[in-house]
């Protein structure tokens, strides 16, 4: 559907910019489909917001286009843009009162009876009655509502959201994320929305798109990103990830068997990025069971033995360590479900999957180690990529143009 | 003691606690503090201004040599006005223009040192600053030099025909003029500056996102959230200028003479001490009242950030 430019789609096509010798966005090609909830995620650094700055006016592309429907508007300035940006810092402006800074928009295009737009704008932000206030007056969660009002006023034909919920805490955020669905139900215009937070990505967007090094790596819903990435960068950037340094020499009918530390396993042909050659052998560390000892390990699954390192308690699931006979740590979440055995530390287990759970990724050929995630690196976000190795971050995925306006 | 301060005892309980021995001393601090400056300003501000005030209801009859009288002479200022209002239009006239070339010349000048300078940035305000480190009278000087008959200002003006072949700046308004805005351009252009350094730059990008042209955007922000420094400023410069009494007497002649050369030469030159303090005292009201005027227009209520 993308080729057919359709009415409203906000296409980037071959979008680079580069600042001096550094390029935040190479050649990047995009579709956000009219209407959808779509989000830009990736470590700081990646481009992302300097992709939404573009999209904005407020950056000048180095080359490429930005369509909205059949329209190139990448040379236009910010205020001929039918597109409108609730920053990060909100930037409202302090010497107006928040019905002046909802109706800046609006005045600004010359249009005379604002009061019951913004009356209305206010409402659906509930923030009804406050107009009268300066944003100093206003908490955090309440200023972004305003910079929200304050954006959606205008009726723009793709909302940008630079990292919006950024500086709110844990609660708030958590609101404002089911807030900002219902708001974009209700208005149906197209949000795009930069942040460095997977979760709040996941929880929100019809489509992600996770950002590595200025180009995209994989783009998705949220749980087919999760259940099947494409990448390591992706499988260990969203969630965590254990991935086992293997190798794989072609299907064999409907299975890949991999070799890995001399141990053998297969997955399906339908869970392989890649089929030959050098791979990652991915499973999720939810996906990973353990069992006493092996003759435990349920039919159909593959295990793998290794000692307990470490347990974490965490209430709803213990994170265990598990160090393999080969000397990496795999990462387990087993729920408190009271159903499973524990295990304390130091407790020889099987650490056993279902192949169907299992992904194959390709692995620049080199050193084999494994690449179990690290929990900081997850909650971060920062830290992925700090600890992806350099080949990782040059490695060039490209899958937008293939899937479209899906 | 603040360990002590904080918890007010409930009653009953006051007797555990020592009562605070040093409470009086405590609010007497902000006093003390204030005294140095207090009588500074009450020995060289408040009491010459009364005795200027005396003087200037002294009895216009008198001398420095038979003495003055105080007889509440009001007949002192109608007197002064009707000698003098041409000096005092030209004060507050060439005040204004002066004002309005500092800002045509100082509001660019602090936009771009305070936003667009990057690493200049220390240099040019330094640059603005440097001509305070010589002295007012020298400053002056050096203009007369810049705008005499001979100079090369003058000989441009009048190849290019804008003075006609015996034109000339020196002595005429348009120097008064020119001596007043150089004079007192600093004063405008700090105090815009420190305003238009803090402007958030993401403000001007969230008025370009909301449709506002270059234009719009300076009308409806940049030039709100400066006007604090603006007002400091506008009054900072006008002030001054309106008192001054070198740059006319430097540059001009007596037809461009401002009512602060009328008062130089009362007290030093005349000896007519009475109109000298009448006509201060005028001047001073007239400020004050454009002062008030101009704050209660331009606003001093604090932007908040």
């Amino acid at each position: 559907m993308g080729h057919e430019s359709p009415a409203g789609d906000l296409r980037l096509t071959n979008l680079t910019k580069r600042f001096g010798v550094l390029t935040a966005v190479d050649d990047l090609d995009l579709t956000v489909p009219q209407g959808s909830f779509f989000a830009l995620l990736g470590a700081s650094g990646c481009g992302k917001t300097t992709t939404l700055r573009m999209i904005a006016g407020l950056e000048a592309p180095t080359s490429g286009q930005v369509l909205l429907g059949d329209r190139d508007i990448a040379r236009l300035r910010p205020y001929q843009r039918p597109v409108n940006t609730v920053f990060q810092s909100y930037a409202l402006f302090p010497h107006l009162d928040v019905a002046e800074n909802v109706a800046f928009g609006l005045r600004r295009r010359g249009i005379r009876n604002v009061d019951d737009q913004v009356r209305r704008m206010l409402a659906l932000v509930q923030l009804d009655g406050s107009g009268r206030r300066r944003p100093a007056q206003l908490s955090g969660g309440q200023q972004q509502r305003v910079a929200l009002a304050r954006a959606l006023v205008n009726h723009p034909r793709v909302l940008l959201l630079d990292e919006p919920l950024g500086a709110l805490d844990l609660k708030l955020r958590r609101q404002m994320q089911i807030e900002l669905r219902r708001i974009q139900n209700e208005v149906g215009i197209t949000f795009v929305h930069v942040t460095h937070d997977q979760e709040e990505a996941m929880t929100m967007a019809d489509t992600v798109a996770v950002m590595n090094a200025g180009r995209i790596e994989q783009l998705g819903a949220p749980a087919d990103l999760y259940e099947f990435p494409a990448t390591a960068f992706v499988a260990n950037f969203l969630g965590q990830s254990n991935l086992l340094a293997a190798e794989a020499a072609g299907p064999a009918g409907a299975d890949v068997p991999v070799t890995a530390h001399g141990a053998r396993f297969s997955l399906p042909v339908g869970r392989a990025r890649s089929d030959r050659g050098a791979v990652y052998l991915g499973v999720r560390p939810e996906k990973l069971h353990l069992a006493g000892s092996a003759d435990q390990v349920p039919d159909g699954h593959q295990h793998v033995d290794g000692v307990v390192t470490d347990a974490s308690y965490v209430g709803v699931s213990t994170q265990y360590l598990i160090r393999t006979g080969w000397g990496s740590e795999l990462v387990a979440f087993a729920a408190n479900s009271g159903l499973g055995q524990r295990f304390p530390v130091g407790a020889p287990v099987a650490a056993h999957w279902d192949p169907r759970h299992a992904f194959l990724l390709p692995r620049e050929p080199g050193p084999t180690d494994d690449r179990p995630d690290r929990p900081a690196a997850r909650r971060a976000g920062e830290g992925a990529v700090a600890n992806a190795p350099r080949h990782l971050l040059r490695r060039v995925v490209r899958p937008a143009k293939r899937r479209g306006a899906a | 003691m603040t360990a002590l301060a904080p918890v007010p005892a409930p009653s009953g309980q006051a007797a555990e606690a020592p009562p605070p021995p040093r409470r009086g001393r405590h609010r007497l601090l902000p006093y003390l503090l204030l005294l140095p400056g207090a009588a500074w300003l009450g020995v060289f501000f408040a009491a010459p201004m009364l005795q200027l005030g005396a003087a200037s209801l002294y009895d216009p009859g008198g001398s420095l040599s038979t003495g003055y009288v105080l007889t509440w002479a009001f007949g002192n200022y109608p007197a002064a006005v009707q000698a003098y209002w041409p000096q005092f239009a030209r004060a507050f006239g060439y005040a204004g223009i002066a004002l309005v070339l500092a800002l045509l010349t100082g509001y660019p000048l602090a936009y771009a040192i305070a936003q667009k300078a990057g690493r200049w940035k220390n240099l040019l305000l330094v640059c603005v600053v440097a001509p305070m480190f010589t002295s007012f009278l020298v400053r002056t000087l050096a203009w007369k030099t810049i705008l005499s008959d001979n100079g090369a200002l003058v000989g441009l003006l009048r190849d290019v025909h804008l003075l006609g072949p015996d034109g000339r700046l020196l002595a005429t308004p348009v120097a008064v003029v020119l001596g007043l805005t150089y004079n007192f351009l600093p004063f405008l252009v700090l105090p815009l500056y420190a305003s238009l350094e803090r402007l958030d730059r993401r403000l001007l990008e969230a008025a370009g996102d909301l449709y506002a042209s270059g234009v719009q955007t300076f009308r409806r922000v940049t030039l709100p959230l400066s006007m604090p420094g603006l007002t400091a400023g506008t009054l900072l410069f006008f002030i001054p200028a309106t008192g001054d009494y070198i740059n006319a007497e430097l540059l001009g002649t007596p037809n461009e003479y401002m009512i602060g050369n009328v008062i130089d030469s009362a007290f030093l030159v005349r000896l007519d001490y009475p109109q000298g303090a009448a006509l201060s005292f005028l001047l001073m009201a007239a400020i004050l009242a454009l002062v008030f005027g101009y704050l209660r227009r331009a606003g001093t209520e604090e932007v908040p950030r």
